[in-house]
């Protein structure tokens, strides 16, 4: 597949090698020259040396054939314009923004940006999943559509121990993918017997999170 | 009119300080400085002294901060920071999110001003504007130039060497 990275900076530099070394196409785009140049000579001629958020630059990238767009610059602001530029201008299919402030994450979304990632709500995944007591866990949005997947740890005294998987009152829309079990993955259908400490993974739309909460925690 | 202004430099102050002047309630939102030797005055320099409006110091893409300026019962909201991603960002905010009529972001970089402008943001370019301007001054253009200039120019007496009159 084809990527262009917007932004140089530490994160784009370890996207742009990981994607690479993945055997994928990269070019990554730089406005800072002496960056640019730092990049260049450690991952070779996949720099272009220009401003990301500026239409022309993410035309000559080749934006209107790239199957996505990253933009990963330090700037919220900048990141929002360089993926609205790239979808309507560029027609580029998939774009994904880095979020610095964790708040903007629902402004992007409003104005047009599914794909977000936010490095401080991942770490807070990250943490909360050390957590004993955290039990519940949207993991990840799935792209292209309002979904997300979620991870739910039955404790003792919820309204699912001890239940079928078919009793669970889930919001419509929403399924379990599968279960954990003592760290194996098991299939899951509507007679399968719930027990304290199984991780339930469970696909949902995001809008109805609040829902399957309920449903699993009590 | 409610109107809130993110970004008080040159522009910012001049048209805060002409809305204010005329009666209009005027909020000026500008970013928080880093550097504890610039005083919070510093950042509102460019406005006249009888203004009369809110200052807000703080980032204008935030919600909350905006939510300060009042943009919930804003008429229109204007974006003049130095930066053209910011500007769009909190234009697209006040049209999106809080549903502000009116909404003109200044975008200096042509493309991106008509990209939005396509998309509904109202942006104006300094480059084009001040470009086009300049060449009707050459040609001599009485139509563009010179009514243009007077009004500017008259804009520009009423601030600079008066101060602003209260109301």
């Amino acid at each position: 597949m084809y990527f262009v990275v917007a932004g140089a900076g530490e994160v784009g530099f370890h996207l742009s090698q990981a994607l690479l070394e993945s055997g994928h196409e990269v070019t990554v785009i730089e406005a800072d020259r002496r960056r640019a140049n730092f990049v260049q000579e450690r991952l070779g001629s996949i720099v272009m040396n220009a401003p990301a958020d500026e239409g022309r630059a993410q035309m000559e990238a080749g934006c209107s054939r790239a199957d996505a767009l990253i933009a990963v610059t330090g700037d919220d602001a900048k990141n929002l314009v360089i993926c609205q530029l790239a979808k309507i201008r560029c027609r580029t299919p998939r774009v994904i923004a880095r979020v610095n402030n964790p708040k903007n994450e629902i402004v992007f979304k409003t104005l047009g940006i599914d794909e977000t990632i936010s490095s401080t709500r991942v770490l807070m995944n990250v943490i909360e999943q050390e957590l004993p007591s955290g039990g519940f866990m949207p993991l990840m949005s799935l792209a292209g559509s309002a979904n997300e997947l979620i991870e739910a740890e039955i404790a003792i005294g919820t309204p699912p121990a001890g239940k079928n998987v078919g009793s669970l009152r889930l919001p419509s829309g929403a399924l379990v993918g599968g279960i954990i079990r003592k760290g194996k993955l098991m299939h899951a259908d509507d007679d399968t017997k719930l027990e304290v400490g199984d991780r339930v993974m469970v696909f949902s739309p995001t809008a109805s999170e609040g829902e399957v909460r309920k449903a699993l925690m009590g | 009119m409610n109107v809130v202004i993110v970004g008080c430099g040159r522009v910012g102050g001049f048209l805060a300080g002409l809305l204010d002047s005329e009666g209009h309630r005027v909020s000026v939102v500008d970013i928080a400085s880093t550097s504890p030797a610039r005083a919070e005055r510093a950042w509102f320099q460019h406005l006249p002294s009888t203004f009369k409006g809110e200052t807000i110091l703080g980032d204008g893409t935030d919600l909350e901060v905006l939510r300060q300026a009042g943009i919930e019962r804003a008429d229109a909201l204007l974006a003049l920071t130095e930066g053209d991603n910011r500007n769009l960002m909190a234009a697209q905010i006040a049209q999106k999110i809080f549903g502000v009529k009116q909404v003109i972001a200044k975008v200096n970089d042509p493309v991106r001003a008509q990209t939005y402008r396509e998309m509904g943001i109202n942006t104006f370019s300094r480059t084009t504007i001040l470009g086009t301007l300049l060449h009707a001054m050459l040609q001599e253009d009485r139509e563009v130039g010179e009514v243009l200039m007077r009004k500017a120019l008259a804009h520009e007496a009423e601030l600079v060497h008066e101060p602003v009159k209260a109301r």
